[in-house]
């Protein structure tokens, strides 16, 4: 095939390339689809949607838009995705999805619909006449960018401009709706003070625990008489679901240090002191 | 040889899974990639007619739809923070403050 893009290998084993790369790709995107759905942690969502977006970016170069191609990759999964994650944060990453249904036999329906749905697109494209591919030309390779330049800034010039109001509207309406509105007065300096006295803690939470082979936020810090401080892991990590709290190892076995022998790993001025004590 | 309708076949696919994902997921962020997955799978049903005819307008028509759909995240992921900031909750069934 001549002309294609250099993206593209040219030659006799374009075809074969393209055809691989077809099949591959589109059984891959649709595993990733098919478990975006059945996939009960929204974070495993996400990224099998990254897999779909980044191969649909894929055939969107072999379909000779690579000016789309490139804006999949940066628009979808680079902005919307980022969102979606940011947003996955905020509301709970390990927040899944419960099996409970609330509405009697949802799922069946549901697999029903999308089935009728499968057959009636079947039958539609079935039954349309879907031709080959028009002979490739400069406007597929090399002059796409400037086929689309000049597409948009002459026929779709007023859509384009409508576009300038959404996108402004969509960034206001954002700003809007994410706006918390301050019901209470901020807090001053003197009444945090006050607050944090008349909360029985003053000074602020114990770090958590650096140990000779760890040293993480999760590590509890040991006290004085060697238990382990709840108070140095932060909530958020202690309270993970799924996932049992981390065993500090021998920290049961320290024990809290008699006074005997306290003597001989103190520094050698208090081991001194104390022999000259005994003696 | 890889026609245009191997293209279709795979974008009817992609926006069925994607349906099916917006009927039956519960999570609205969930059911907002499942749009976007439907939105993608429309894409490429514009860009391989683009590919099909000879002609650059399916290809920006592909662009216009990706605007929309950037607009469309922006606004409803925003709705969904402030929702979920005063209900504590991202399930679709917990949202029925407008049911009565």
């Amino acid at each position: 095939m001549t002309g294609t893009h250099p993206l593209i290998l040219a030659g006799s084993a374009a075809e074969t390339t393209r055809l691989v790369a077809y099949w591959l790709l589109a059984i891959l995107s649709v595993a990733a689809a098919v478990g975006m759905v059945l996939a009960r942690r929204a974070v495993h969502c996400a990224m099998l949607l990254a897999v779909i977006m980044l191969s649909l970016a894929v055939f969107y170069a072999m379909l000779g838009a690579p000016f789309l191609a490139f804006v999949q990759i940066i628009v979808y999964t680079g902005a919307v995705l980022m969102l979606f994650l940011f947003v996955l944060m905020i509301v709970g990453i390990s927040a899944a999805d419960s099996i409970i249904e609330t509405i009697r036999g949802q799922r069946m329906w549901a697999a029903l619909a999308g089935i009728a749905m499968l057959v009636l697109l079947c039958l539609v494209v079935g039954h349309a006449v879907i031709g080959s591919a028009a002979p490739n030309s400069a406007k597929f390779s090399n002059g796409n960018v400037t086929t689309l330049a000049n597409l948009i800034f002459t026929r779709y010039l007023y859509p384009f401009e409508i576009t300038s109001a959404l996108l402004i509207t969509a960034a206001v309406g954002a700003m809007v709706l994410a706006h918390r509105e301050r019901t209470t007065p901020k807090p001053t300096q003197r009444e945090l003070a006050a607050r944090r006295i008349a909360s029985g803690r003053p000074t602020p939470l114990p770090g958590p625990g650096t140990y000779a082979q760890h040293n993480a936020a999760d590590m509890p810090a040991l006290l004085p008489d060697g238990s382990q401080s709840e108070l140095s892991v932060s909530p958020v990590l202690s309270g993970r679901s799924g996932e049992t709290p981390r065993e500090l190892p021998g920290a049961t076995a320290i024990p809290v240090a008699p006074p005997e022998t306290a003597g001989s790993v103190a520094g050698p001025a208090s081991a001194g002191g104390q022999e000259a004590g005994e003696q | 040889m890889v026609s245009p309708a191997h293209f279709i076949a795979l974008s009817v696919i992609l926006f069925v899974i994607g349906a099916v994902g917006v009927l039956v997921r519960r999570n609205a962020i969930v059911v907002f990639m499942c749009v976007e997955l439907m939105l993608n799978a429309a894409n490429l049903a514009f860009v391989t007619f683009a590919r099909m005819h000879g002609a650059l307008d399916g290809q920006v028509i592909a662009f216009f739809v990706m605007v929309v759909a950037a607009a469309e995240v922006v606004v409803g992921l925003a709705i969904l923070t402030a929702i979920f900031r005063a209900r504590r909750s991202a399930s679709v069934d917990d949202a029925n403050l407008m049911k009565y």
